[in-house]
């Protein structure tokens, strides 16, 4: 390993904001579309169960 | 036909599809997050400094694997898009949607760590240079796909018209691929050649393989989180449907 401190590791010979930058920006990214593909998904299912539900107390109200 | 081929076309149908994407989705994350654990773990801390370069050629480890799922994204696209237009087949145009959104964050990706590695090293953050132009108008085909898509309200003529743009941009690939060599380029040469053994050290080749790994499995579970959900966003007014989301 060539690092001999933590400093030194982050300091990334002088080069820091550029590599750090880089993966920062990767790891926010695929951080963050994950979350909105899965929301998306879990919106279009919500709708879905509230859609069920609604046809349901219909179906309750016109059998009264 | 053959049986087995039979049972490959059912998953065209998004009704078959929808549970299998589900169950493969955990496998694809596992992949992701073994192979990007061992493909950091080598780019910072196994992978020697560069002679030239010292630590900024680390940059490397994300670049390469960004600009590479950026133009293979492209063609699976293109491939389903093609599919979605000859067969007619629903999932097909469904796929090529999901993917387009993840193609275009790779694409972004690879020009923004490029800007940040052309910086320190060439002394520019952007160069109309062939690779560099040719990579922005492959994130450009990806927002205009995303965007016809969106401006048309029957989804399969959206699929269509999708489809047409897309295999019209395939073209843009090998241009991206071969400006290096066709052109004088500031950007360098490739990396990986078919012809010759790599000019990289064999760790340095590791931790960007392990991290293109990781993108790749990434991209794919990303994709068919969202196929999923346009599956249910265009099927919604079907009897599976309803049954599907209890």
């Amino acid at each position: 390993m060539q690092w001999h401190s933590v400093g030194e590791f982050f300091a990334m010979g002088g080069y820091a904001l550029y590599v750090w930058g880089s993966f920062g920006a990767c790891a926010l990214l695929m951080f963050a579309e994950p979350f909105l593909a899965k929301h998306r998904l879990s919106e279009v299912r919500q709708s879905l169960i509230r859609e069920r539900l609604a046809d349901e107390l219909e179906l309750q109200q016109r059998t009264q | 036909m053959n049986k087995s081929i039979i049972q490959w076309f059912k998953f065209g149908s998004p009704q078959a599809f929808y549970p299998l994407a589900g169950r493969m989705i955990p496998w694809f994350w596992a992949a992701a997050i073994a192979f990007g654990i061992a493909g950091l773990w080598i780019s910072f801390f196994v992978a020697p400094t560069d002679a030239q370069q010292g630590e900024g050629y680390r940059i490397i480890f994300v670049h390469v694997p960004a600009s590479w799922m950026s133009m293979f994204l492209y063609l699976i696209m293109a491939f389903w898009a093609g599919l979605g237009l000859a067969l007619n087949t629903r999932v097909s145009g469904m796929m090529a949607q999901a993917i387009a959104p993840t193609g275009a964050l790779m694409a972004l990706l690879s020009l923004w760590t490029g800007a940040l590695w052309g910086k320190p090293m060439w002394g520019a953050w952007w160069v109309w240079d062939a690779r560099l132009t040719s990579e922005l108008i492959l994130f450009f085909l990806y927002l205009g796909f995303m965007a016809l898509q969106a401006a048309i309200d029957d989804p399969r003529r959206a699929d269509k018209a999708g489809a047409i743009l897309v295999l019209v941009g395939v073209v843009n690939i090998p241009i991206i691929y071969f400006s290096v060599k066709w052109w004088n380029t500031l950007h360098q040469g490739s990396t990986i050649n078919m012809n010759k053994a790599p000019s990289m050290a064999h760790t340095m080749l590791w931790g960007m393989l392990l991290m293109a790994l990781c993108f790749w499995m990434y991209s794919i579970a990303v994709a068919l989180t969202r196929v999923r959900a346009i599956i249910l966003e265009r099927e919604r007014h079907t009897e599976w449907v309803k049954h599907a989301v209890a």
